[in-house]
């Protein structure tokens, strides 16, 4: 059985979809010319700043193009659903976000994208563009503590991608962009927890199979299944389990502050994100942890995949300045 | 004596392409056990884009390494994900091979297949033992070598690597993955076919029909 959805032809959905973002969003973000998969800041790219490209397979949204923006990132490289962008359009990106500084490339750590996205950093060199990558890994459940380097990027991204979007928009050093790239992802933790798979725009088949009275911890973005399948638990129970794989690695002390980022896979609504979200808030308190800031919704999302991700960005003095950095984005504003 | 020309070799990204088609929902299925369920989709459009870019070339005047890159190049841009750089560095490899001929006898097609399936190797950085394309690329590289070396011709060679290519399907079933999106589920990857060796098996299984058939 077919799923539904509001789509024309499944195989123009990215394109369909980029066309309706550029005309709702049309003084935040342009395509270049002859390359539409590569979405650009109409305001964002200048001479000596470290340019910033991100980019990876459609299905997230608002990641990665709603992160498009003054403050933020200059530049998106758009892929089919789940598949990282070709070479191609991730080159136009750069050249488009090249302000003579070099370009900052940072992307979730998957095969296919480390693959494209290198190829297109070869590409770049060669119009003699010095590209430089951070993959986010934030993905707690993806790898043991020991081969963190291995992880998925997942909702944290936000976090990631915002820190090093404020430190090139603050004109700092290609080594100091890079520095605070890497530090952001190293401070920066992610959980997830699926209940109903998505199914893709050309298929409309459900991408995994799961038991009506079951759940999925530690899924990731694409759909690909978790690491252990059980009966659904409650709100507080699911959120403890996330927390204390998240707060056992990220081991804040009393008196330090984190941001918080409870996301959406798609089809979870507010009200659950906000249940979940209060017992994040419960147990931060018990260990004398403050919010500095949250964000609560559909920030990285699987199409209509139902579940949610809890995120946790460990702050120090540099990185809060980097999260307080104003942006203006199209689906996303600081400031 | 096998004589294989660039007409040859654009038929021959016809027939992967609606092989590819004919297969997308079970490759879509399989992945969808143990990767993201998009891999069908990516291989049924990556291979059209090549059947198509190759068709609009001028058989009469191009040489396969042309072919080749022309393939590779409309496939990546299709596609991206991982089977877009693993595939048009196969074909890179495999124009590369066959630079400055205009028509191809057995030897210089099993050089061009096994350049293919190195490609895959040095862009995937994968082993044989891993659970990923690799497991039926490499042997069937392999055993079409042995077949050549053994006087089969094109289409011994080719059926050789047709079987090395299933049965190395058919053993990803009893690994674990490393690499790829499986790599992350660990043990839960057991039992499952990998979806890229799947493909392979559809794509060289289409050679062999179009080439030799």
């Amino acid at each position: 059985m077919q799923t539904k959805k509001i789509i024309n032809d499944g195989n123009r959905a990215v394109d369909e979809m980029l066309e309706g973002i550029l005309a709702a969003h049309p003084r935040h973000l342009k395509s270049v010319d002859g390359s539409p998969r590569s979405i650009i800041a109409r305001d964002g790219p200048r001479q000596g700043k470290i340019g910033l490209v991100i980019g990876g397979g459609s299905g997230h949204e608002p990641s990665f193009l709603g992160f498009v923006g003054k403050g933020l990132a200059d530049a998106a490289a758009i892929g089919n659903v789940f598949a990282s962008p070709p070479p191609d359009p991730i080159l136009e990106c750069a050249k488009a976000a090249d302000g003579g500084a070099g370009v900052l490339f940072m992307y979730g750590n998957y095969a296919g994208d480390v693959m494209n996205f290198d190829m297109a950093a070869e590409m770049a060199g060669m119009d003699d563009i010095e590209v430089r990558t951070v993959l986010s890994t934030d993905d707690v459940a993806s790898a043991p503590v020991g081969d963190r380097h291995k992880r998925r990027g997942v909702a944290g991204n936000f976090f990631i991608f915002k820190a090093a979007g404020a430190a090139c928009d603050r004109m700092l050093s290609f080594d100091e962009c890079e520095r605070i790239a890497r530090k952001a992802n190293d401070q920066t933790f992610t959980m997830g927890v699926a209940l109903a798979p998505c199914s893709l725009p050309q298929t409309r088949r459900p991408n995994f199979e799961i038991g009506p009275d079951e759940m999925e911890i530690g899924m990731g973005i694409h759909g690909e299944p978790g690491i252990a399948r059980g009966k659904l638990k409650t709100a507080d129970e699911i959120t403890d389990e996330m927390l204390d794989r998240i707060l056992a690695e990220m081991a804040p002390a009393r008196g330090e502050k984190v941001a918080v980022l409870v996301n959406s896979l798609g089809s979870t609504p507010l009200m659950e994100l906000y249940i979940m979200n209060r017992r994040v808030k419960q147990r931060l308190d018990d260990i004398g942890v403050s919010i500095h800031a949250s964000w609560v919704g559909n920030y990285c999302t699987s199409l209509e995949m139902a579940g949610a991700s809890i995120t946790l960005h460990h702050l120090d003095e540099e990185l809060q300045t980097m999260l307080d950095h104003p942006c203006d984005c199209a689906m996303f504003r600081v400031g | 004596m096998t004589t294989i020309d660039t007409a040859h070799l654009a038929a021959m990204f016809a027939a992967i392409a609606d092989a590819m088609s004919a297969d997308r929902d079970r490759l879509c299925a399989l992945d969808g056990v143990i990767g993201d369920a998009d891999h069908g989709i990516a291989m049924e459009l990556g291979f059209s884009a090549a059947r198509d870019a190759v068709a609009a070339l001028d058989a009469g005047t191009t040489e396969p390494t042309t072919l080749l890159n022309t393939a590779a190049r409309s496939f990546l841009n299709a596609v991206g994900a991982s089977s877009g750089p693993l595939y048009a560095t196969a074909f890179m490899r495999g124009a590369a091979a066959v630079k400055g001929k205009t028509t191809l006898d057995e030897a210089d097609m099993v050089a061009m297949f096994q350049a293919m399936a190195k490609g895959i190797q040095d862009r995937g950085k994968a082993e044989t033992g891993e659970k990923t394309m690799m497991d039926a690329w490499a042997p069937a590289a392999t055993a079409a070598g042995e077949a050549l070396a053994a006087g089969t011709g094109l289409a011994g060679s080719l059926a050789a690597a047709a079987e090395a290519a299933k049965a190395g399907a058919e053993a990803t079933k009893a690994m674990i993955a490393t690499k790829g999106r499986a790599a992350r589920l660990g043990e839960r990857s057991l039992g499952h076919m990998d979806p890229g060796a799947a493909s392979a098996v559809t794509v060289i299984e289409a050679m062999r029909i179009a080439l030799t058939g």
